[in-house]
């Protein structure tokens, strides 16, 4: 295998919840004590980006998905672990530094509606990237540029001199995929690019996205919660619970043979044209809280096969005969 | 959806704020005497009859000649005079003009400083928001007007009566500016505390644009709005609190008097029956601070973000 385009090492990314100095000092039992909370979005991630693939991460509300899209991109800056693209350290640069690697890396977000300045028109949130990155470019190229990339994400480039607010939700989030492409980068984070959007147009958009892969070589990490197009998008999918992989596999691996218990629980609940007795394997209980998370396996309060070992120790991923990951002891011990 | 390009002022014409400027009576009425009054003051040099600047053309023999329409009165002087001889008719409109000047110095100091802290104070966060904001309190805690008497004093004490005259308008701009910049920003951080969550911005930062790109390029003309309404309503509070510092000796030198300067020179004859070197002043400057306080009012209404969105 050759060396990936992003490797994400034993990323960790806590969320402080105490407060300053004097919030976390509590009287307890007649003496005073420190206490310190936070938030364990993620709890040691590693994931490789191969090149021209697309990674899908899924998972349910709140297990980090989205903390690691933002952590990639460098809005978050992680408690511990690194990010490397393409070989080079890129999560402790200097912003002087970084800037090759921003032009390399763009990012795609949720909310069409909040992703465009409202103050700009489509020609300047166009064009403030290209001019930034490309300063020597002359006003004839940096006005080509514009309208190659709003050809290709289907916009009309007369309507450069709108604003945000008077297109669609569809059309703002073609406008956010052509801001993204207008830097020519070779890797995009989509975090739930299309959640926001109506279901008809949902399509038009993974379709676009697609196409641009294609036609440019792009490498995506895909961030969404909708296993429908994970099943139709991803080339591999990485299943998140609690801050931690569970399961990373080809897509069509993890589609048809789903190793780890919570793969296979959350694929059980896609609903099926045929289903008029659905089987869903039911869960017990609910979602730990990322504060105090659970020792041994994140899933062993609700996991059916969990034993004495799974409430100690913390699975590490390793890879099955298929060629998958998982992270179970279950399945390493030949129990599943 | 393929029509040409809109011209800004098309833009303009179809925008809710014109469209509720239309509709509103008091919004059009304040507007169209503020603008005259602003234009008195503008172009006082070429309106007023007499320049209440030039020594030359006073008499003190013309002093406190009542308003036309009283015995007594002198047709040259429509207003009436002063208890110096001076045309109270361009003396208010003069006056008019250093009040304007000094509300809008005020205001325009105090934005370029609330902008700026406020700004850096929400965007940054942590130290120097919590340093910036509890200077904000400390100066808030204090009235703005008792920290206007006592750099004024020291001021006119360090300067002198003569010296201090010349200087008296930018002292004044200064004074006002600095004392109310607190007010602007805090607006300008809680609006940039909103802000700078939404995407956009975190688009901007993952272009890799700089902190001062995104704070003066991104966020500031997305708090626009609030600083708009709250400017308006201190340029009247500046003019307010120059009148009162004027009042109280603080301000204005009577060689070139604001309004409030006049009111003061003329409160020493009310007794002796001139009441209208106080009073008309007096008037315009209830109506100045009217009109800008009801086009604040109207600006508020059109500019709330739960009543209007974008």
């Amino acid at each position: 295998m050759t060396s990936p385009l992003v490797s994400i090492r034993g990323l960790e990314k806590r969320f402080d919840l105490s407060g300053s100095l004097l919030e976390q000092i509590t009287f307890e039992g007649g003496r005073f004590r420190r206490k310190q909370e936070a938030v364990h979005a993620i709890n040691g991630v590693d994931l490789e980006v191969q090149k021209g693939e697309a990674l899908c991460v899924v998972g349910e509300s709140g297990c980090g998905k989205s903390t690691v899209a933002r952590t990639v991109m460098g809005l978050l800056s992680p408690s511990a672990g690194e990010i490397h693209y393409d070989g080079q350290r890129i999560d402790n640069l200097e912003r002087k530094d970084s800037l090759p690697y921003r032009r390399k890396m763009q990012m795609i977000f949720q909310n069409p509606y909040a992703s465009l300045n409202p103050r700009m028109t489509i020609q300047q949130t166009l064009e403030e990237p290209i001019r930034f990155h490309h300063p020597d470019w002359s006003q004839v190229q940096v006005r080509d540029k514009i309208h190659e990339v709003m050809h290709s994400v289907g916009i009309d480039p007369d309507w450069g001199s709108r604003f945000g607010h008077e297109f669609s939700g569809g059309q703002r989030q073609r406008i956010a995929i052509a801001r993204a492409l207008a830097v020519d980068p070779e890797f995009i984070v989509a975090d739930e690019p299309i959640s926001a959007l109506d279901v008809s147009i949902q399509a038009q958009v993974l379709n676009l996205l697609m196409d641009a892969q294609e036609s440019r070589g792009l490498t995506y990490l895909f961030i969404t919660h909708d296993l429908a197009v994970v099943e139709h998008f991803g080339t591999r999918v990485a299943v998140m619970y609690l801050g931690r992989v569970c399961e990373l596999a080809d897509t069509k691996t993890l589609f048809a043979t789903p190793r780890h218990p919570y793969t296979q629980a959350l694929l059980s609940a896609i609903p099926k044209l045929e289903d008029d007795r659905p089987n869903h394997i039911r869960l017990k209980g609910e979602v730990p809280t990322p504060v105090n998370l659970p020792s041994g396996c994140v899933f062993h309060g609700r996991c059916p096969y969990a034993n004495e070992r799974c409430r100690q120790d913390v699975p590490r991923l390793i890879t099955t005969d298929a060629g998958t990951q998982v992270a179970c002891h279950a399945v390493e011990e030949g129990r599943l | 959806m393929t029509t040409a390009t809109v011209s800004r002022w098309d833009r303009f014409r179809e925008s809710f704020f014109w469209h509720s400027f239309k509709r509103d009576k008091v919004a059009i009425v304040s507007f169209a005497v503020l603008l005259m009054m602003v234009m008195a003051a503008i172009f006082a040099p070429l309106l007023a009859p007499a320049d209440p600047y030039d020594l030359a053309q006073i008499n003190i023999m013309n002093s406190e000649l009542p308003p036309v329409g009283m015995s007594g009165a002198d047709p040259a002087f429509p207003l009436g005079t002063d208890a110096q001889g001076r045309d109270l008719l361009s003396t208010i409109l003069y006056g008019t003009r250093v009040s304007l000047m000094i509300g809008f110095g005020a205001v325009v100091l105090q934005a370029f400083l609330g902008i700026l802290f406020g700004l850096l104070a929400g965007y940054l966060g942590g130290k120097v928001d919590a340093i910036l904001m509890r200077i904000a309190d400390v100066q808030l805690s204090f009235s703005t007007l008792m920290v206007a008497i006592i750099v004024g004093a020291v001021f006119k004490a360090s300067f002198g009566n003569l010296m201090f005259g010349e200087i008296a308008i930018y002292m004044l701009i200064f004074i006002i500016g600095v004392a109310e910049w607190p007010q602007i920003a805090r607006t300008v951080r809680a609006s940039v505390l909103a802000e700078k969550k939404k995407e956009y911005v975190d688009a901007a930062k993952v272009m890799g644009f700089g902190t001062r790109r995104i704070m003066f390029r991104h966020i500031l003309p997305n708090t626009l709005s609030p600083i708009f309404v709250i400017a308006t309503v201190q340029i009247a509070n500046a003019i307010i609190s120059e009148a009162a510092l004027s009042f109280l000796g603080l301000g204005m030198p009577e060689t070139q008097p604001s309004l409030g300067s006049l009111i003061k020179s003329g409160f020493d004859y009310i007794q002796s029956g001139s009441w209208w070197i106080t009073l008309i002043p007096g008037l315009v400057l209830v109506v100045l601070v009217l009109v800008i306080n009801l086009l604040g009012d109207w600006l508020r209404d059109v500019m709330n973000p739960r009543l209007y969105k974008g």
